[in-house]
């Protein structure tokens, strides 16, 4: 919602109160990191649209960008996707909970905030290990 | 002048004037992209140690590029919703909200059909 005047949105209204606002807790963090890591997803597409290009334009244009994703920075930007894969995944699963209209509660709210932080963490270290294993 | 009641202009409209369209084809590919993920971070996995040759043997097998067009598709599309409602969180001022709606859009538009272009170049011969 804008507070602009404009014809659009009308007279100037009040937002909802913002980040500094609110006090820690999981459900808010999980929140704020499913935001985060949908934007590093946005950017990541590019890498994937990059790599994707270089495999169909040529064996030398492949070997380059491969290069750059083994390298120590290109692994670690790789880790970083992985992870912000899962969390996004697992927490759009969470979204789709919710938008049955179930797990409200505080304890299941709880759960699934955490699960989503855990869960994420173990699946990216689990896509690692079996990355390494069928190489 | 319009006949219809108040009321009945705005069922179902909400304050975006626009429905829950946004809002629903935001679910359909999330729906759709949890399965789709899975596939491709397996196919994903399976490509370090190849060479170019099988690499794009793989990734251009039909079930593969086919997985993978409707992954890309529905991701891209899934990601031009979302951020479009980042930047409508943040940004108050209409002129540079207007220019990053579409910065956003084109940089989607871009991104699918560079992948939809290679991915149908690996299917159909380099």
């Amino acid at each position: 919602m804008s507070t602009t005047e404009s014809k659009a949105s009308g007279p100037a209204r009040p937002l909802s109160p913002h980040l500094q606002i609110y006090r820690f807790s999981w459900t808010m963090a999980m929140s704020i990191a499913h935001r985060i890591t949908g934007a590093a997803l946005y950017g990541g597409t590019l890498l994937v649209a990059i790599w994707l290009v270089a495999a169909a334009s040529g064996k030398a244009s492949y070997d380059t960008v491969q290069w750059f994703f083994g390298s120590f920075l290109g692994l670690l930007v790789l880790f970083g996707f992985t992870f912000a894969l899962w969390h996004h995944t697992l927490g759009g699963i969470r979204h789709l909970i919710w938008d049955t209209g179930k797990g409200f509660e505080l304890q299941s709210r709880m759960a699934m905030a955490k699960f989503t932080l855990i869960g994420s963490a173990v699946l990216t270290v689990l896509t690692w290990i079996v990355a390494l294993v069928v190489r | 002048m319009s006949m219809r009641t108040p009321l009945g202009r705005v069922r179902g409209l909400g304050s975006a004037h626009d429905g829950t369209h946004h809002f629903w084809q935001k679910r359909v590919t999330s729906v759709a992209l949890v399965p789709l993920t899975l596939i491709v971070v397996g196919v994903v996995i399976a490509i370090p140690g190849r060479s170019h040759a099988d690499a794009v043997a793989l990734l251009g097998h039909p079930l593969v590029a086919i997985t993978l067009l409707a992954t890309l598709l529905a991701g891209i599309h899934h990601m031009h919703l979302g951020m479009q409602v980042v930047i409508e969180d943040y940004i108050h001022t209409e002129p540079t909200k207007t220019a990053l709606v579409l910065a956003n859009t084109f940089f989607c538009a871009l991104m699918a059909i560079a992948c939809v272009w290679a991915v149908v170049k690996l299917s159909f011969g380099i």
